[in-house]
């Protein structure tokens, strides 16, 4: 499974054009990995700002880190 | 908004804003529904288009003009310049804030109604024609009915998908790009500035686009090929920290930009697709308005006729895909080959390149010299790659 963090993200798209199954939703500020994701992972290696990451990788607590290490 | 229009345009980018009013002065009664809550914002562009392209499609207005550029800069990966010059207004530098609500403006003078904050979430196909979209705005789902759909929804199109086309991108030519608003820099704001190299920007470049003398979008691209590796992100914050240590940051930006030939099918039942939902970007400079603009003005009239004489079948609406790939689309596939040539070259290919044009004198350097010096010196493609960039 896919997570995204929405306070990365930028709402851009790339991740939604590369995605093989269409399993993507983007709004203007929200974004939604669907159910039948196939965990290709071409999502989490084009986004340019690293706002998304398979299960294995905790992006919350990644983020957080790098903000109290900034 | 009624229940019924001959045409719905899906996004109200300038390809959606020209295909909207091109198929209103067609007298197709229009619909343009755009997701987000104000048109134009965010800016997700670095703003610079070619005059000529531009002014085949609209007659510029000095208020969404920012800048005015004469000529390019191409830098290589050791920094050597070459610069290549021409009259005052090769360029402009818009402001896509104002550029996108005018065109927007534009096409509701000509009589298109215009809706934002209004998800389209699917196409409504009873026997597998295109007939309408579903549509989520201000927490109400409801069905527009139509003749014909254009699905002008950007790099995230998936009307294209919804109806059944093919149009998800191959990784190595999707761009995924960042760039940053910076100020408090010095730079000539005549020319543009293009870098290549592979520790830069690996299967993309930097550009450096002036805004004036003290600001300038600055920005990047790399190749899905290798954002696997290093993100665009990382990429730019050290090209920035190299070259602009003292610049602040006014405004930075994601996104992602489709650098391939046109898809194969544009059209379907009752459905078109334009801009970068189509592919329709020059896959070797990345530039995609003026051929969104393009695509969607061939789009409308195209559409425009066939509702006129109630034929919206495939068949009918390629005519539009027809001359698309006269106008701009055969162009593009040859665009694409050079730039899969130019980013085989190593650094030192594009550094000899370079240097066989710099032992030009600069009277010389005129791009038919340039491109004779390099074919003589060393038959590389990067001069093929002015041509593309200063078109
Ligand atoms: C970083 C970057 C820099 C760029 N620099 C340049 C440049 O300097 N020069 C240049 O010519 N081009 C540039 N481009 C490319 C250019 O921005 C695009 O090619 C151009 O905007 C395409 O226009 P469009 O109308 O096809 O799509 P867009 O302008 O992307 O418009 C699509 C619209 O559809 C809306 N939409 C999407 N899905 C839905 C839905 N389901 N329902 C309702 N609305 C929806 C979106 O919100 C959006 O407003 C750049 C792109 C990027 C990412
Ligand atoms: S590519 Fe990254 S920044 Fe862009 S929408 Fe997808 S997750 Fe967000
Ligand atoms: S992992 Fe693959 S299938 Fe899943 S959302 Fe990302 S691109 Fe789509």
């Amino acid at each position: 499974m896919i997570n995204a963090i929405d306070d990365r993200c930028d709402f851009c798209g790339a991740c939604v054009a590369v995605c093989p199954v269409d399993c993507i939703e983007l709004r203007e500020s929200r974004i939604a990995i669907l159910d039948h994701c196939i965990d290709c992972m071409l999502c989490v290696w084009i986004c340019p700002v690293e706002a998304l990451a398979g299960a294995d990788k905790n992006l919350e607590s990644e983020c957080e880190a790098s903000m109290i290490a900034s | 908004m009624r229940s019924f229009y001959d045409c719905i345009v899906v996004g109200g980018g300038p390809g959606g804003a020209w295909a909207a009013k091109h198929a209103s002065e067609g007298g197709a009664s229009v619909l343009l529904l755009e997701k987000d809550r104000e048109i134009g914002i965010p800016v997700r562009c670095a703003e610079a288009v070619g005059a000529a392209g531009l002014q085949a499609v609209v007659d510029p207005q000095p208020a969404w003009i920012s800048n005015k550029i004469k000529g390019a800069v191409l830098v290589s990966p050791d920094g050597r310049e070459v610069v290549v010059s021409g009259e005052r207004d090769q360029g402009y530098m818009l402001d896509r804030k104002i550029f996108d609500y005018a065109l927007v403006e534009i096409a509701a003078g000509a009589g298109v109604d215009v809706l934002t904050k209004a998800y389209v979430s699917d196409v409504i196909k009873p026997n597998g024609r295109v007939q309408g979209v579903r549509l989520q705005h201000m927490g109400q789902t409801s069905e527009v009915g139509c003749s014909v759909v254009i699905g002008a929804d950007g790099v995230e199109s998936r009307v294209g998908r919804w109806a059944g086309l093919r149009t998800s991108i191959k990784m190595k030519d999707m761009e995924s790009c960042v760039q940053k608003t910076l100020s408090n820099i010095e730079l000539d704001p005549d020319y543009v500035y293009f870098y290549f190299g592979k520790d830069i920007a690996p299967g993309g470049y930097v550009w450096v686009f002036p805004k004036n003398d003290r600001l300038a979008n600055v920005g990047l691209g790399i190749s899905g090929e290798f954002s696997r590796y290093k993100s665009a992100q990382k990429y730019l914050q050290d090209f920035i920290d190299k070259r602009f240590p003292h610049a602040s940051v006014l405004y930075t930006v994601v996104g992602g930009v489709p650098c391939a030939p046109t898809l194969k099918k544009i059209v379907a039942d009752g459905l078109m697709l334009v801009g970068d939902a189509a592919h329709q970007v020059n896959p070797m400079s990345g530039g995609g308005i003026n051929t969104a603009m393009l695509a969607g003005q061939i789009a409308g009239r195209v559409a425009a006729t066939a509702i006129a004489q109630q034929d919206v079948s495939e068949k009918k609406l390629r005519q539009y895909a027809a001359e698309w790939h006269k106008a701009q689309g055969k162009a593009h596939e040859r665009f694409h080959k050079i730039k899969k040539a130019v980013y085989k070259l190593s650094d030192g290919d594009l550094n000899k390149t370079a240097d066989a044009v710099l032992s030009l004198p600069p009277e010389e350097r005129s791009l038919a010299n340039i491109f004779k010096t390099a074919l003589v010196k060393h038959p590389s493609l990067i001069f093929d790659v002015i041509r593309v960039f200063v078109h």
